[in-house]
């Protein structure tokens, strides 16, 4: 399974963290940290894997993907194949890129529940549940207009809005 | 009332402003940050829930991003979940899947917030709802909710079923119980043919397979199916990866897929499927050797290909496959080591980890060679990686590869010096382990250590000084090897030792001691008159305690500059005269006379101890020195004495000490140690000031007493050695058997090519084409015509560590989970675990073959659990064969540890003779007493 999907810019900020097992939020900047600490010592044009075991424990695996001024990382484990995670990656980033329409890095700062948005619908607790672009579009689209909608009847009177959402 | 909540909601900064705020930074992250956490600690109190979700959405963020805990927004997080507005129910979501864990103290009251929106008509809710399930679900919610799980696990909205099925791990995981109703439904959506509901159906599987195979042999056959017509990459590594795990458990299904994964290997375009179709096969199939090959073969193409990432793979792939196909690796050696010089880190420690496992006993030499020249010119932390490997991999089971110990010991003292070196800690390990294991490396060990020791460059390197205290002790413990003792006195106590680290000065100052006896030995009481070594040779050594004396002959002769002198000067190179030995001696004085104001109780202690044995020898060595050299017997007699008796102090020699050696010595009579000392303190409590006091520097007392109480010290330890030693002798004779057989060395002549092969040192790319000539010359098994020189003697010891490793169990958790699965694949619920489990396999052909399934068959049943025991009784000797641990004995060498080590020594060395075909002086007795079995005897 996936175990975290980190994106954080190419100074060390973090951008997007997403764990499937319960951290403390300290150790979660620990780990962040560490990932980060060996990444920028990475030359472009090296492989896009790199030791994972000295820093999320045994059996874990990392790929990452560095796009202009970002870095996407995916941990895993064994049960998952290098290159179909870096596919994935690939995904993730077109996705992003269909819905911001030439994503850059502002993008990903402003639209921090679409983007948690856009990864849950790929990777549903650890596990890849859809892999098409396309699709993930789509329910990003429905789960958007759902939210717009039970928004704007914000300004109605409580009674009635209770009314209209059953 | 509504005043507040009013403007509270629409003077509310968003999210937005938030992020805006932290970008612009006017008064700094920090108090933005907390300032902000102010406001949200006041706005989500309040009752307007869109407020109150704002404020989450916020929190959420900070938590995220910029790590401030939100555990205290819990309940919050379950107000926000109560409204029934979509958004506010995600933003509510979220917060609860970043925060909530087992221990959440809220965690009870979520249960009907979580079944509400799993039975609602909106599918993004139903699907929040299970998200959040699959990551805080614990017993109890996975036991309320498997109903509702049950139920979406054949719902027919395509985007809830693939989650439920996906929500299904955490359920099982955290409830095995549930997997009575939910498995039959899950296996069913095996079935299905849609690849989306596949892909979740088959990734639950192969996390499930993970933990525990054996339970899901029964449903190879539908995997199997999968296998084959499964036209989505995905699918097809998620069920590679359950094949993988499943065809090690059952012979007949390895050999049913073997076929089609092979065929899946040829077709496939992905690269992904391709290597996952590699991995399964060189670490599952690696007995099919045609689909290894073509595995292989695929590999080669990632080795050569572009992309560092498939080269990587490949590379890992590679490692998999040495374990049982060397080959493999030897066909792709140019490659393998052209990696080495990669620029991707990752490459380079694959391809090193490769080389490293090509290395056999003929061609370690040169491989750790070519590596250490690599190691010269490559970046600090490859070096030491590549340093370290060599280390590793060269000690591995003692020694196992080495031949030369000579070449090995120089190759040591060479790495030392290499700029980057931090592995000094485990070089100095390896140079005074193989001191002790191996007698005849000895005298190339004193050569190294000396080089070692003379360059005061090297002092001020703070890596090397772990190798400089190896060197130290080498060469002081093993002087009679040494060729210039004078020349090493002035090593040890050169005036930059003062920036060794106080725990090696004392090494050094030991050393110095063992060297000064020793010259002083040589001068006086063999002194003048050299005893021509033809003579010693003809005593069979070991009956007297001189052992040392022996080989320390044979080997000044054979090693000497100096040959051709006929069994002459023993230092032919420097000869000890009593001049020397008076200027030595005031070297002493001038070197250490400081340190006796050290701060350092040890190398104050170990000063004393030298000065006071030269105070005490020194006047007699002026007097003899003053008269004729003859005259020194009537006159020295008192100082030869005291030579002697530190001279057979520091000449009996050190071994390895087992472990569990201790254990041996049966407790003496008399001797409490298990009584209570608590009464003690009582009667101590008067006692205390003079004690706490001890350590004291520079005291008068301690200036006044310590010279005659450290003279003291020394005769009590001499004495008590000559004790032991008679005693051993004693024993020797006995017995017939003396620690370690020497000999063959002095028969052959010294044959290797130096260490420092001049023609080895060339360029980085004549190392990389040197290194395949190598390997492949290597790998052809055939031994090297110039090993003259049989491989020396390395001291094992028989005791096996005996520490048994309790057999790790499955979690129970897993038990549970795993006897439910089989529980439900068998439909045998009453049947104990162990025994389902021992059936599977057996019945597994039968329902491949689409049989109906069948019950208990006793029969096969005892023959599983036969397996089993075998098993598990071979896993126990492996393990007791792999751990031969080894000690190695303090340094510090007063004479009663000596004793003791020495005893346990010949003990352990009486029953390593047994083994040894290589003895060349065996004796009569020696003989019969390696036949016999061995009879424990401490107390002689």
């Amino acid at each position: 399974m996936i175990k975290a999907v980190m994106v954080m810019n190419t100074q060390g900020k973090t951008r997007l963290a997403k764990f499937y097992e319960y951290l403390p939020v300290e150790k979660q900047q620990e780990l962040i940290r560490g990932v980060f600490a060996v990444l920028c010592s990475r030359a472009e044009n090296v492989s896009n894997f790199i030791d994972a075991e000295s820093i999320f424990g045994l059996d874990s695996r990392l790929v990452y993907k560095h796009f202009a001024t970002l870095y996407f990382v995916f941990v895993f484990d064994s049960s998952e194949n290098e290159l179909a995670v870096l596919d994935l990656i690939q995904v993730f980033v077109e996705t992003l890129d269909r819905c911001f329409k030439n994503v850059c890095e502002l993008d990903v700062v402003f639209n921090y529940s679409k983007v948690h948005t856009i990864l849950d619908v790929m990777i549903f607790g650890g596990q890849v549940v859809e892999t098409s672009s396309s699709e993930i579009m789509k329910a990003v689209e429905e789960i958007s207009k759902l939210e717009a909608a039970s928004n704007s009847i914000a300004l109605i009177p409580k009674s009635a809005s209770g009314w209209r959402s059953r | 009332m509504s005043g507040p909540s009013l403007m509270d909601s629409l003077f509310q900064r968003s999210l937005e402003d938030i992020i805006k705020g932290l970008r612009q930074q006017l008064i700094g992250e920090q108090a933005f940050i907390s300032k902000a956490l102010e406001e949200i600690r006041k706005e989500i109190k309040s009752t307007d829930l869109s407020t109150k979700s704002t404020a989450l959405l916020k929190l959420s963020y900070l938590s995220n991003l910029h790590f401030h805990d939100l555990s205290f927004a819990a309940f919050h997080s379950l107000e926000v979940l109560s409204s029934p507005r979509f958004s506010h129910k995600k933003i509510a979501y979220h917060a609860i899947s970043l925060s909530f864990h087992d221990s959440t103290p809220v965690l009870l009251l979520i249960t009907n917030h979580l079944r509400k929106d799993l039975n609602s008509t909106n599918e993004f809710e139903v699907s929040l709802s299970l998200q959040c399930l699959s990551r805080i679900a614990n017993v109890d919610l996975a036991r309320d909710l498997t109903p509702e799980v049950f139920a979406l696990l054949s719902s027919n909205k395509l985007y809830l079923r693939k989650r439920a099925v996906a929500v299904v791990l955490r359920v099982f995981e955290k409830y095995p119980d549930s997997v009575r109703v939910c498995f039959k439904r899950l296996v069913e959506n095996l079935e299905n043919s849609d690849p989306q509901i596949l892909s979740a159906v088959v990734g639950v599987f192969s996390e499930l397979a993970c933990k525990d195979p054996r339970s899901y042999l029964p449903l190879a056959p539908e995997f199997y199916k999968i296998l084959v017509d499964s036209k989505n990459n995905w699918i097809s590594i998620k069920v590679l990866k359950i094949f993988s795990k499943l065809a090690p458990l059952e012979r007949r299904l390895a050999k049913r897929v073997v076929e089609p994964i092979c065929d899946l290997l040829r077709n496939t375009g992905a690269k992904s499927l391709l290597f996952e179709c590699i991995r399964t096969v060189v670490t599952s199939l690696s007995e099919y050797e045609s689909a290894v090959r073509l595995a292989v073969g695929k590999v080669r193409e990632f080795l050569v290909d572009e992309d560092p990432n498939l080269k990587y793979l490949g590379l890992q792939a590679l490692r998999i496959v040495a374990e049982k196909h060397l080959w493999a690796v030897s066909e792709n050696k140019e490659v393998i080591i052209k990696s080495l010089s990669d620029a991707d880190p990752n490459i380079k420690i694959e391809s090193l980890r490769l080389v490293m496992a090509m290395v056999s006993e003929h061609n370690v030499s040169e491989i750790s060679r070519v590596l250490v020249n690599y190691a010269l010119k490559s970046d600090p932390v490859f070096c030491n990686e590549i340093l370290g490997s060599i280390l590793s991999t060269c000690s591995r089971n003692l020694y196992e590869i080495i031949v030369d110990f000579d070449w090995y010991v120089s190759l040591l003292g060479e790495m030392s010096r290499i700029p980057h070196c931090q592995t000094g800690e485990e070089i100095e390990n390896q140079l005074i382990d193989i001191g002790l294991r191996v007698k005849d490396v000895r005298p190339e060990l004193v050569r190294v250590a000396r080089d070692l020791l003379i360059d005061p460059a090297l002092l001020g390197n703070s890596f090397l000084h772990s190798v400089l205290s190896a060197a130290a002790w080498a060469s002081g413990e093993y002087v009679e090897f040494s060729r210039n003792p004078l020349e090493l006195m002035e090593a040890l106590l050169q005036p930059r030792t003062s920036l060794l680290p106080s725990s090696i000065r004392t090494v050094y100052i030991q050393s110095a001691f063992k060297v000064l006896v020793f010259c002083l030995h040589t001068c006086f009481v063999r002194g003048g008159s050299i005893v021509p070594s033809a003579s010693l040779n003809n005593l069979p050594a070991g009956v007297s305690a001189s052992v040392s004396y022996e080989s320390f002959d044979e080997f000044s002769v054979e090693n000497g500059a100096d040959a051709s002198v006929v069994h002459g000067q023993t230092c032919a190179s420097a000869p000890i005269t009593k001049e020397s030995i008076v200027n030595l001696l005031n070297l002493v004085e001038l070197a250490l006379g400081p340190l006796l104001g050290s701060y350092d109780v040890e190398v104050q202690e170990r000063a004393r101890n030298l000065l006071g044995f030269v105070d005490l020898t020194k006047p007699e060595v002026l007097n003899s020195a003053v008269q004729e050299k003859d005259d020194s017997e009537g006159k020295g007699v008192e100082t030869s004495k005291i030579i002697k008796l530190m001279h057979d102090a520091f000449s009996k020699e050190l071994g390895p000490v087992s472990l569990s050696a201790q254990g041996k010595v049966s407790l003496p009579d008399g001797l409490e140690l298990k009584e209570n000392l608590g009464d003690l303190e009582m009667i101590c409590g008067d006692l205390e000031p003079p004690s706490s006091n001890a350590f004291s520097f520079g005291s008068s007392y301690e200036q006044k007493d310590g010279l005659s109480f450290s003279n003291l010290q020394i005769k009590e330890d001499s004495e008590q050695t000559n004790e032991s030693t008679s005693l051993l002798a004693e024993h020797r004779k006995r017995h017939g058997l003396y620690y370690l057989p020497s000999g063959k060395s002095e028969l052959v002549s010294n044959d290797y090519p130096p260490a420092n092969d001049p023609t080895l040192q060339g360029d980085i790319d004549d190392n990389a084409d040197n290194l395949v000539k190598i390997t492949a010359e290597s790998l052809v098994p055939k031994r090297k015509s110039n090993h003259g020189k049989p491989r020396p003697v390395v001291v094992k010891l028989d005791e096996v560590d005996e520490k048994h490793v309790a057999m790790k169990k499955p979690e129970s958790r897993d038990d549970s989970l795993s006897g439910a699965v089989r529980d439900v694949l068998f439909g045998c619920e009453d049947a104990p675990p162990t025994l389902s489990q021992s059936n599977l396999s057996n019945k597994l052909s039968s329902k491949r073959k689409g049989k109906e399934k069948q019950h208990t068959d006793p029969h096969a049943e005892s023959k599983e659990n036969v397996i089993d025991d075998g098993n598990s009784s071979l896993r126990r000797k492996d393990h007791s064969h792999g751990k031969e641990r080894r000690h190695r004995s303090p340094r510090k060498k007063n004479a009663e540890e000596r004793k003791e080590t020495n005893q346990k020594e010949k003990e352990k060395s009486r029953r390593h003779h047994g083994r040894h075909k290589s003895r060349q002086r065996a004796e009569e007795p020696l003989k019969v007493s390696a036949q016999t079995p061995v009879i424990p005897d401490f107390l002689l």
